[in-house]
């Protein structure tokens, strides 16, 4: 195994960490301030794809595509949350479970009845395509690259958002104590709204970079959403900085784990053998990565005030 | 008077060994019409039914049903199919699992069942059955065909797969007949859409071929992220993985990609000449593998059914079996095992026009029988 | 006395019995196979209940006990058929009984095993880990290779039963009714036992309990592994049904519908998951006949039962739960 190739499987965890990291983001903050649980978030992510798949085509360009999906996804969250999440936020959470897995159900199928069955192919812009050397003799797709960095700046802006703006301030407030927000005087209602409609965007934003990379078709957010859900029990539920660590963690150790487990079996038994047996392995690897850190720590490793 | 009866009944028996040509005939298709295997399904039961228009016998029906690509709701479908619809025959499904879940108790339970396309091992060996027919090939053909094919030019592969059955097969057969080194054997995930980790792998090999088969929406994924990469090295696979219906989808990333096939759009006989014409005729588009394959099953059942009746399970056997069609491929006929036995050729990924589509450049195989025939004792 | 709510389960248990056994005479057996998928799925439904509607464990993974049922039936089953030794020389097994037997063992063990590390959390952590738990189990029976993985595994001929053609829909159909009436009743027995009492009012106030000298994990531990072995037992029966095994037993959206089940009929009610189960198939039948995009109109229906029905059918029917 060379250098090269242990950076370029460095750089593919990281990719995914950031992917995943922008669905966790969405999920955990809605969790922090609603103390909503969100099935439906993956179906937001395959709205924003289908959304920047369709205007790409129709306009021909990925860029106003993109900015599409932010909308899109931005908007379908707001109606939801207007339509059916405000009245969820007093039930428990099973009734959030089922409501929102309801709205798996309309949303995938009212997508096969708009777009068909058949998936869709985003192509990457023109100005993201190729690949660039890296130090050591490897190379590397400019668009993962263009990927992780877009993650690394939505890290920042949520950290400013959250730290430095009055809306952050409201968000920090309605997280600690969601009685005394309203008694402020805070329009608790539309900051439900406005943060739902974030969380959804990020994740649109997310399925329309990852839409480019692979397809987009119905039931696209699903695999993504269940990987964001272990993210965020492993970062603690209601915490953006626990669902980076986590986003990270998962994203290094799952493309790690596919990567290094064949070969180090490979060393006892056969390779073909080897390369079924790792591969078995390495797909539950997360899963028992999540189940050691909550044997230790049963509230994630940034649990929030409350849960 | 007597003469009389025997006459009439003379000419009654007559008539009913004349009227097998018109004796019902209900077959039952399940075959995947949504989500991301659609394509696959569509040109199944599209090359299937033009075959059946063919035939012209208006005592054939034909209902069709959607499996979703889910086995659970293939096996609910072919049991009211059986149980209320009464169908004589299925046929129609694209996915070895979703076969291994029908086939075998269709036919335990006296049903014919003509595969279009999955053509699982289990199936082709000890527990061969004689109401089990293959029009397609059987799962490792294709793939046997790369092996041999990789001899000629290449010292050093990289082989993968998905990680399941067909998968696994695929590998085995490839090194079957592949006498060069095998530099790593990646086994990914069914369904997988990211291949980064592989495509890096590709890189470090050395390999100077790397053969894939990943069927589907799998197989368009890692194209085109292979394409962005700048990785150099050729990439070849059997021909399901470069059929018409994802060529498109993959772009110019396919072109000059080597692939194994029975069959391709420019193969040289009448035959072939009429069907792609009747095909683009009927549906304004070409026709792809698995078109052909389901039209050469809708032919053989069609065949069978002109000269026996159904309900006569050894007769209508017995006539399928002799496989009287003309095929688009040329040459057609069943081995012992009830697969077929045919030639199998290499293609090209090449733009006619505008559009992608494959080019036969040299047969591999000529009269190639599966593995599993030597096990079959029927 | 009869309450409201017993009418109506007992003619629920009625209608069940009787409208297979006159559409198999009247000669259509595919009605009878529809019935069955009913029983299994409201046995299912039955041991999910006991964790979620007594204990209030809402657990997003008892597809894994589902499929570990099912895949305890197709493994005997197989090695039956091949002659193979399972395990330390055991043999496979094509004998119902003895399928059912290890069905529950090894899908209670596993329950056992989630449960103790799920347990250790509560809410909404609770329900993503069980989805989590399940999804590792889905993903090892995909790519295991040993019994098909992503295939699947088929059963060549239906298990058998003493005595019984269960090949014949009926018959098979009678097993599951039997089976289903038998939980019933261990669901009415566990409800009104003092660990019943206790899983309960863990529930409503876990404090309360705990300063009464239970501790509420032990209880709620043991009622999911109970809960998991009633649903492997049913995954086992779904697997005879389908005579095929496959990991989308496993998978997510199958938790989901049990769940759906259970609030469809009603939760924590005895019969809730068999009235669940019947509207579901109902439903699925119904509208699948009508219109490919069902699943559309399911997830409109299951929103408006959330929102505006909370009751589910027997709330309907029955008037309000006596345990809430």
């Amino acid at each position: 195994m060379t250098l090269a190739l242990a950076l370029e499987q460095l750089l593919n965890g990281l990719q995914l960490g950031v992917m995943l990291f922008l669905m966790a983001a969405g999920l955990t903050l809605i969790f922090g301030v609603m103390g909503l649980i969100n099935l439906a978030h993956g179906s937001l992510y395959m709205v924003g794809a289908f959304a920047c798949a369709a205007v790409a085509s129709a306009t021909g360009s990925f860029w106003i595509g993109l900015i599409a999906s932010f909308a899109c996804a931005a908007a379908a969250g707001a109606i939801v949350e207007l339509l059916v999440i405000r009245r969820l936020y007093d039930r428990d959470h099973l009734d959030q479970v089922l409501a929102t897995f309801a709205l798996i159900l309309i949303f995938s199928e009212g997508t096969r009845w708009l777009f068909g069955s058949f998936p869709l192919y985003l192509d990457i812009p023109r100005l993201l395509q190729g690949a660039v050397a890296l130090p050591g003799g490897a190379q590397y797709p400019v668009y993962r690259l263009a990927i992780i960095a877009a993650g690394a700046l939505v890290a920042l802006g949520l950290y400013l958002l959250i730290g430095k703006t009055r809306l952050g301030m409201r968000i920090r407030a309605g997280e600690s104590d969601r009685e005394m927000i309203g008694a402020l005087g805070v329009d608790i209602r539309t900051l439900y709204t406005v943060v739902f409609a974030l969380g959804a965007a990020l994740a649109g934003f997310a399925g329309a970079m990852v839409g480019a990379l692979q397809s987009v078709q119905v039931g696209m957010g699903e695999p993504v959403l269940i990987l964001a859900f272990v993210v965020i029990v492993i970062g603690g539920i209601g915490s953006i900085k626990g669902a980076l660590l986590g986003a990270l963690l998962v994203g290094v150790v799952d493309t790690m784990g596919r990567f290094l487990l064949p070969q180090v079996l490979a060393l006892f038994v056969p390779p073909s053998q080897a390369g079924l047996i790792g591969g078995a392995a390495a797909s539950m690897l997360i899963y028992v990565m999540m189940a050691l850190i909550l044997a230790v720590k049963p509230r994630g490793l940034f649990a929030a005030a409350h849960a | 008077m007597k003469k009389l009866i025997s006459a009439a009944t003379l000419a009654l028996s007559m008539s009913v060994s004349g009227l097998a040509v018109a004796e019902p005939l209900k077959i039952g298709m399940i075959t995947t019409l949504s989500g991301g295997g659609a394509g696959l399904g569509i040109d199944t039961r599209d090359g299937f039914m033009l075959a059946i228009k063919q035939a012209g016998n208006d005592e054939i029906e034909v209902i069709t049903e959607d499996d979703g690509q889910k086995p659970e709701l293939a096996v609910q479908i072919a049991d009211k199919m059986v149980q209320s619809d009464q169908v004589d025959i299925l046929t129609g499904i694209v996915w070895s699992n979703l076969l291994m879940a029908v086939a075998p108790s269709a036919v335990a339970q006296g049903k014919f069942y003509v595969s279009t396309n999955a053509a699982p091992a289990a199936l082709a060996g000890e527990n061969c059955n004689p109401l089990y027919f293959n029009a397609a090939y059987q799962n490792d053909n294709l793939h046997e065909a790369m092996g041999e094919y990789a001899n000629k030019d290449y010292k050093k592969m990289f082989i993968m797969a998905p990680n399941y059955p067909a998968g696994k097969d695929s590998l085995t057969g490839f090194k079957r007949f592949y006498k060069g080194e095998v530099t790593s054997e990646v086994y990914t995930q069914v369904g997988q859409t990211d291949y980064a980790a592989e495509i890096a792998q590709i890189r470090a090999s050395g390999a100077d071929g790397v053969f894939a088969f990943l069927p589907g929406g799998m197989g368009i994924a890692f194209m085109k992220q292979y394409a962005q990469s700048g990785v150099k090295i050729s990439i070849m696979g059997p021909g399901f993985s470069f059929s018409q219906d994802v060529l498109g989808a993959i772009g110019d990333a396919a072109l000059g990609v080597k692939n194994s096939g029975h069959w391709a759009k420019d193969l040289d006989n009448e035959a072939n000449k009429k069907f792609v014409e009747a095909f683009q005729a009927e549906y304004g588009r070409l026709p792809s593998i698995y078109a052909v394959q389901a039209y050469d099953a809708g032919q053989l059942i069609a065949s069978a059914a002109a000269k026996a009746d159904v309900k006569d399970t050894e007769a209508f056997r017995a006539e399928l079996l002799k496989a009287d069609i003309q095929s688009p491929r040329g040459k057609f006929k069943f081995n012992i095992n009830q697969h077929p036995i045919q030639d199998i050729y290499v293609r090209e990924v090449v733009k006619d026009g505008d559009v992608l589509t494959n080019k036969i450049i040299a047969p591999v195989f000529t009269d190639h029988e599966d593995a599993y025939a030597k096990d079959c004792k029927m | 006395m009869l309450t409201r709510e017993t009418i109506v389960n007992i003619v629920l248990a009625a209608l069940l019995l009787a409208v297979p056994l006159a559409a198999n005479a009247s000669g259509q057996p595919f009605y009878v196979t529809i019935a069955t998928r009913v029983a299994i799925l409201a046995l299912a439904a039955t041991g999910l209940n006991l964790a979620l509607g007594l204990g209030g464990l809402v657990s997003f993974g008892h597809a894994a006990f589902f499929g570990i049922g099912g895949y305890a039936a197709g493994i005997l089953a197989s090695h039956s058929f091949s002659g193979e030794p399972l395990l330390f020389g055991l043999s496979g097994t094509k004998q119902m009984p003895l399928i059912w037997v290890v069905a529950m063992l090894v899908a209670g063990l596993v329950g056992l095993l989630i449960g103790t590390i799920s347990l250790r959390t509560s809410g909404v952590y609770f329900i993503m880990i069980t989805l989590a738990f399940a999804q590792m189990v889905y993903y090892f029976a995909i790519s295991w290779p040993a019994y098909g993985g992503e295939d699947g595994l088929s059963i060549l001929v239906r298990n058998q039963f003493a005595g019984v053609n269960t090949m014949k829909p009926v018959s098979f159909f009678l097993i599951c009714y039997v089976l289903l009436m038998l939980a019933l009743g261990l669901f009415v027995l566990v409800r009104g036992s003092r660990f019943g009492s206790a899983l309960q009012a863990a529930r409503q106030n876990e404090v309360r309990v705990a300063t009464v000298g239970i501790a509420p994990y032990r209880i709620r531990l043991t009622a999911f592994a109970i809960s998991a072995a009633m649903t492997g037992l049913a995954g086992a029966l779904y697997a005879d049904l389908n005579r095929f095994v496959s990991p989308s037993m496993l998978s997510w959206h199958m938790s989901g519908e049990l769940i759906v089940l259970i609030i469809l009929g009603g939760t924590g009610r005895l019969f809730g998951p068999l009235a669940g189960a019947a509207l579901f198939v109902i439903f699925e039948y119904l509208l699948g006949g009508l219109t490919e995009r069902w699943q559309f109109f399911l997830g409109l229906i299951l929103l408006a039962t959330v929102l505006f029905a909370r009751g589910g059918l027997l709330g309907l029917l029955a008037g309000k739960a006596r345990h809430g």
